[in-house]
């Protein structure tokens, strides 16, 4: 008997090492098209965030893998087999509903064994017991979810789900209710989680930061299109389009013209951009423009700021002649506006490492960063886009 | 603060004196009323009077003469009910899940019944099921009823009268309780491998059981103490509690009789509705 559950356990794994994959995957509502021919690979046992706006299409994609919804062209797949059209109490799957979707007639203990009994599983008992262990809510098994407070409620809604061992976990907007502090704590804890049963989970939210907390890998979707795909780091430091900079952090776009192709100072291939009488180099990879007008894009963060005149502490594409019109204090950092000669402000944050100056609005300064820090975009795209979202 | 406190004391008891004297003067002295006839002397009439002389007796007679219609009517009762939640429960469900804007405009359609007289509407079942009507010769046309079978003056047309004239009272409560329930805990149920029947019975049932037990006593309280329907569409065979009691009262006037047939019907129904919300077990519900 027990080798028979050890061959179907095995045989599960087996089978569970298989990818999402979505293939020109289409939703089209009566008035709008939700999702539009989306590709997308999910390798088994990453943690795939969906990050884009509110009707970017990441809920109708999300809905369309669990099941709830029927796409209207396109296929999904799991490993090889095509789950397009599948039934959704048939399908390997499992979602974390955004408002938890607890059933309220039932409790806590129940809540979690749904899934097992509908299946007819062996030992709901000790498996319930064993995932209420793991969120922490051992104690509270026999209370109705109204009694539970909004974290508590969240990590049944993650362990009811959780317990199938679904290949795939899909969490839609999971920590949307939460307060900040508890939204980290959170955080950490799914990750935690995740790590520890090793399944896929695709997270969808509209939280750039919890994306980036969480995610091996972010796919950002606008309009119903992913915009740029890649690890955390890789898309936040070199977006390839004004949304995934605007969207992801904040950036400063400056309008340029492209010059051409150069070495630069240390041999690497740099792009030559004209912007407002300076010429800036920037890395080739980092170029997502060829010729014609382009944007120059830098984060906050990495412009470096000084007293006019005086040497800044990083060779790079040096402006001068701006000036602090905004000064916020955060704590952490100081967020400065500066005012420069052609009329733009350009956001700087500078570590509040004790050893910098603290700048009064109206002081002249000089602006700088370093070369390999900065992107370039095609100035076809708005400048502003995923700006208003946040 | 502490003199507004002082002020405010009573105001409780203000709000509620409109509804404790309503209650006072139409149930409880009725009620004490109907108690007491229920134990004058059987030997009273019209002419010489009634007098209470705690005959008790008067209950046990009355379960001996009438226990017949005592048990149809609630027979009746139970099965029109049990029609009407299968009826009301698909007619809400699907406006409550698929009504999409034309919700308000069915439910009107639900309660228009109500803009004609209960008795006209009743009457009008007389002429529906008459036996020369539509009705009975369609039946009888494909042989589910005899030559000379009629739906008039049987069990059948008594039900069905039951049964339409108290659907409403079961389809606004369902409706009520089922358009609460947030469909996403359906999905959820559906994403957590139950089938769509299955997920109906573990999540949208139970969910629904509140109004599923408004509905029935709504609907069971009213029909087993009704006498209309059991009076136009049935004969002397179909006769329900509710026209024993009107005989006795109007036509005999065994007043001692009546009474005691009235609060054993009370007692029973009540008996009766505390064991269904019991069993529900919908005091339980959230």
């Amino acid at each position: 008997m027990s080798q028979v559950v050890d061959q179907r356990e095995t045989g599960r794994r087996a089978v569970g090492s298989r990818s999402l994959r979505l293939t020109q995957l289409t939703k089209e509502f009566a008035t709008f098209t939700a999702v539009k021919s989306l590709d997308l690979e999910i390798p088994q046992g990453s943690f795939f965030a969906l990050l884009g706006p509110s009707g970017c299409g990441k809920t109708t994609t999300l809905r369309m893998v669990a099941g709830l919804e029927t796409p209207t062209s396109g296929t999904i797949h799991l490993g090889d087999t095509d789950v397009t059209y599948e039934k959704p109490y048939r399908r390997p799957v499992n979602t974390v509903f955004q408002n938890y979707a607890l059933f309220p007639h039932l409790d806590i203990f129940e809540n979690v064994a749904f899934g097992l009994r509908r299946r007819k599983s062996k030992e709901v008992d000790k498996q319930v017991k064993d995932m209420l262990d793991l969120v922490e809510l051992e104690s509270q098994a026999r209370k109705k979810p109204a009694q539970l407070s909004g974290g508590q409620q969240q990590r049944v809604a993650l362990a009811r789900a959780l317990i199938n061992r679904p290949e795939v976990l899909l969490l839609d907007e999971p920590l949307g209710a939460l307060d900040l502090k508890l939204r980290r704590a959170m955080q950490i804890e799914i990750k935690r989680i995740q790590t520890e049963v090793g399944l896929t989970f695709v997270h969808v939210t509209h939280d750039q930061e919890e994306a980036m907390t969480m995610a091996d890998t972010i796919a950002v979707m606008n309009a119903g299109v992913i915009e740029q795909m890649g690890a955390p780091g890789e898309l936040y430091e070199n977006p390839r389009t004004t949304f995934v900079a605007n969207f992801l952090g904040q950036s400063n776009l400056i309008a340029g013209t492209i010059v051409g192709r150069d070495t630069g100072y240390d041999g690497q291939d740099v792009v030559k951009v004209e912007m407002q009488g300076t010429i800036v180099s920037i890395p080739a990879d980092r170029a997502h423009a060829d010729s014609g007008a382009g944007w120059v894009g830098v984060r906050p963060e990495k412009v470096l700021i000084a007293r006019a005149g005086e040497p800044i502490d990083a060779p790079g594409n040096h402006m001068t002649g701006g000036v602090i019109s905004d000064v916020s204090f955060v704590g952490v950092s100081t967020q400065y506006l500066v005012r420069m000669p052609w009329g733009q402000e350009l956001m700087a944050f500078e570590q509040n490492t004790g050893a910098r100056e603290l700048f009064a609005p109206g002081t002249a300064v000089d602006v700088s960063w370093r070369p390999e820090y900065a992107f370039l975009l095609d100035a076809s795209q708005d400048a502003k886009a995923g700006i208003e979202e946040e | 603060m502490a003199a507004g406190q002082e002020k405010g004391r009573f105001t409780g008891y203000w709000l509620i004196a409109p509804a404790a004297i309503w209650l006072g003067l139409f149930f409880v002295v009725p009620f004490y009323s109907l108690l007491s006839t229920s134990l004058y002397d059987p030997e009273g009439s019209v002419l010489t009077g009634y007098k209470v002389t705690f005959h008790v007796q008067n209950f046990s007679q009355a379960i001996q003469d009438y226990w017949h219609p005592m048990v149809r009517s609630l027979w009746y009762a139970g099965l029109a009910t049990l029609i009407c939640l299968v009826l009301g429960y698909v007619l809400a469900y699907a406006i409550a899940f698929k009504g999409g804007r034309w919700r308000n405009l069915l439910l009107v359609l639900v309660i228009a019944p109500f803009f004609t007289s209960f008795l006209v509407r009743t009457l009008s079942w007389k002429l529906i099921l008459a036996d020369d009507g539509f009705i009975v010769n369609s039946l009888q046309a494909v042989h589910l009823l005899g030559q000379d079978g009629r739906l008039l003056a049987t069990p059948v047309a008594v039900i069905a009268g039951l049964t339409y004239n108290f659907l409403p009272f079961m389809v606004l409560p369902l409706y009520a309780s089922l358009e609460k329930i947030d469909i996403r805990l359906v999905e959820a149920s559906s994403d957590l491998y139950a089938s769509p029947a299955r997920g109906f019975f573990k999540v949208t049932w139970p969910l629904s059981l509140p109004g599923v037990v408004a509905g029935t006593l709504l609907t069971f309280i009213p029909a087993a103490g009704d006498y209309i329907n059991a009076t136009l569409l049935g004969s002397p065979n179909q006769r329900m509690v509710g026209n024993v009691i009107q005989d006795l009262f109007t036509t005999t006037g065994d007043y001692a009789a009546a009474g005691a047939l009235s609060v054993i019907l009370m007692a029973v129904i009540v008996a009766m509705v505390m064991v269904w919300v019991r069993t529900s077990g919908t005091e339980d519900l959230v």
